[in-house]
């Protein structure tokens, strides 16, 4: 469904991603595993558009990734909730949601699909009319990721949902990316709890300074000293 | 002294309007691209020439002249964006800001050479519009129909804004935009766009403003962007610049300031006035009246 394929980014002179290659399958949840700085994000980034590849192919249900502007990349089908939630701070809980609408033609279900968010997350219908900067840390994820859910993307690329989150949280952060996944979309899951990422993963990759050096099922990753030792504290 | 005093809250009110309108693009597009258009005055000055020579060469009915200078700027706005700022966006923020002082030298010499250096004059209101009345108000004070309509039609046009800012689903996209611009791109946001939208409507406020202006005084000239936009600016500023209703607010506040020094017999000070208050605000709140601190990444 998402192919990545020998993609170099630079930022000036820093190579932030070398060679880098990996595929998501439809249906799939696909971990990226690695330290501070290994270049996770900017996989996601030039994914959805947001940085250029200096070299190599993206590509989706086959046609070419790498040249789209990132509204185009949205319109395909592929939302991100980016790294550190980055909800629209002045405009409502509600705003937000619609923001994460922009895109979509059949506007009369959009309000249907709001709907089925506060279903999924009740605290956000009850802040509504909030606007989004006011709420806690987990609220503000949960609204990071129903806004990625209003486009009703094929694929959602998630930049560390747990981030700086409770444990009680974190867990059900991940039940919900488990959620999300078997109502049929498809994920790329960036984390640095990789225990917590593979335990719901299918596969894995593991990235260090923007090589991929370890790929496989996630149970196979799981049981992998080297990956053990770096990520797992073991 | 009083009804000296109302007189000239109600001109300041007046020409606070004005200040207001165009102080609105400054803030807009900051708000969008953190640059301050410095070319943005000469928008102004541009939509009052387009306004006068509509009315005088072409014998357009005032309205559409009004309405033809905004549609006039509205399209010079996209298009100085295009061709000075947008080039430019990955640069330093000083080279767009250059860029901009060079569009705003560019088109005062520009009209310099077309108009001339002398004032033009705007035929006189009761050819174009009506006879000018004043109507008494209470204690003295007065209003002309004349301000009445610069008023008006100011706050018209800002409450349209204002509803189209918070309503359309354009005004949401610029709001998102505004807030965080690479997450406005991953909501599937054209960002380039929104960015013209805010050029057009900046500039078209400015035009009627240019054209109010031009009416008000009576003249216009190939200079009168320089000053009427440093005090626009310094009104964005004063409400905290990348705020709407700050803007508003602020040019509303520098009018009535200005004037009002006028009415305490300052009158040769208001320029010395006026930026006096920019050098307060940015010392004891630089992020003005209005102005919040969101995080900004571009
Ligand atoms: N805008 C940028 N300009 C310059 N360098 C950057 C930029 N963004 C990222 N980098 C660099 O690229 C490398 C990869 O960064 P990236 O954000 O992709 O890492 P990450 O794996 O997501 O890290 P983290 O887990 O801390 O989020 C780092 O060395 C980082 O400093
Ligand atoms: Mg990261």
């Amino acid at each position: 469904m998402l192919v990545v394929e020998n993609v170099d980014v630079n930022y000036g002179a820093i190579r932030a991603l070398v060679d880098v290659s990996l595929e998501v399958h439809e249906g799939e949840i696909v971990a990226l595993i690695g330290a501070n700085g290994a270049g996770k994000s900017t996989t996601l980034r030039s994914i959805s558009g947001l940085v250029k590849p200096n070299k190599g192919r993206i590509l989706f249900e086959g046609s070419e990734l790498q040249k789209c502007p990132p509204h185009k990349v949205v319109e395909m089908g592929i939302s991100q909730v980016p790294e550190g939630r980055r909800v629209f701070p002045l405009m409502t809980v509600l705003e937000n949601l619609e923001m994460g609408a922009f895109t979509r033609k059949d506007r009369a279900n959009i309000k249907d699909d709001i709907d089925k968010v506060f279903a999924k997350f009740p605290r956000l219908e009850e802040r509504k009319k909030q606007p989004a900067g006011t709420l806690s840390g987990g609220e503000q994820q949960m609204l990071a990721i129903g806004r990625a859910l209003m486009s009703k993307p094929k694929i959602m690329l998630m930049d560390e949902p747990s981030m700086g989150l409770a444990p009680m949280l974190v867990q059900e952060i991940f039940n919900i990316v488990k959620e999300i996944n078997q109502s049929g979309t498809t994920i790329l899951l960036v984390e640095q709890n990789a225990r917590m990422a593979l335990a719901v993963a299918n596969r894995g990759y593991v990235l260090e300074t923007g090589q991929v050096v370890i790929s496989g099922a996630a149970a196979d990753l799981a049981k992998n000293e080297a990956v053990q030792k770096a990520y797992l504290g073991v | 002294m009083l009804s000296n005093l109302l007189v000239q809250l109600i001109n300041g009110i007046a020409l606070g309007s004005t200040y207001a309108l165009i102080a609105l693009g400054y803030t807009m597009v900051y708000g969008i691209i953190l640059l301050i258009n410095f070319a943005h005055g000469e928008i102004f000055m541009a939509g009052a020439f387009v306004g006068l020579m509509l009315v005088t060469v072409f014998k357009v009915h005032i309205i559409f002249a009004f309405l033809g200078a905004m549609l006039f700027c509205m399209i010079m706005g996209v298009i100085i964006e295009k061709i000075a700022y947008k080039p430019l966006r990955r640069s330093t923020r000083l080279a767009a800001l250059i860029s901009a002082i060079g569009v705003s030298i560019f088109l005062s010499n520009l009209a310099n050479l077309v108009f001339g250096a002398k004032p033009t004059t705007f035929p006189p209101t009761e050819e174009i519009l009506f006879k000018i009345q004043t109507y008494e108000l209470i204690a003295g004070a007065q209003i002309t129909n004349l301000q009445i309509l610069t008023i008006v039609t100011s706050a018209v046009l800002m409450v349209c804004l204002q509803y189209f800012i918070k309503k359309s689903r354009i005004g949401k996209a610029m709001r998102a935009t505004s807030q965080d611009y690479d997450t406005a791109a991953l909501m599937g946001v054209n960002v380039n766009r929104i960015i013209s939208y805010t050029f057009a409507i900046g500039s078209s406020l400015a035009a009627a403003g240019g054209v109010l202006v031009g009416i008000y005084f009576g003249v216009v000239k190939y200079n009168m962007g320089f000053m009427v936009g440093l005090k626009a600016f310094t009104a964005a500023v004063l409400g905290g610049i990348g705020s709407i209703p700050g803007a508003m607010f602020g040019g509303l506040l520098l009018g009535i300031g200005e004037m009002l020094a006028v009415a305490l017999g300052l009158s040769s000070y208001r320029d010395a006035i006026a930026f006096g208050i920019l050098i307060l605000v940015l010392l004891i709140k630089p992020t003005g009246l209005f102005g919040t601190q969101i995080q900004k990444k571009v």
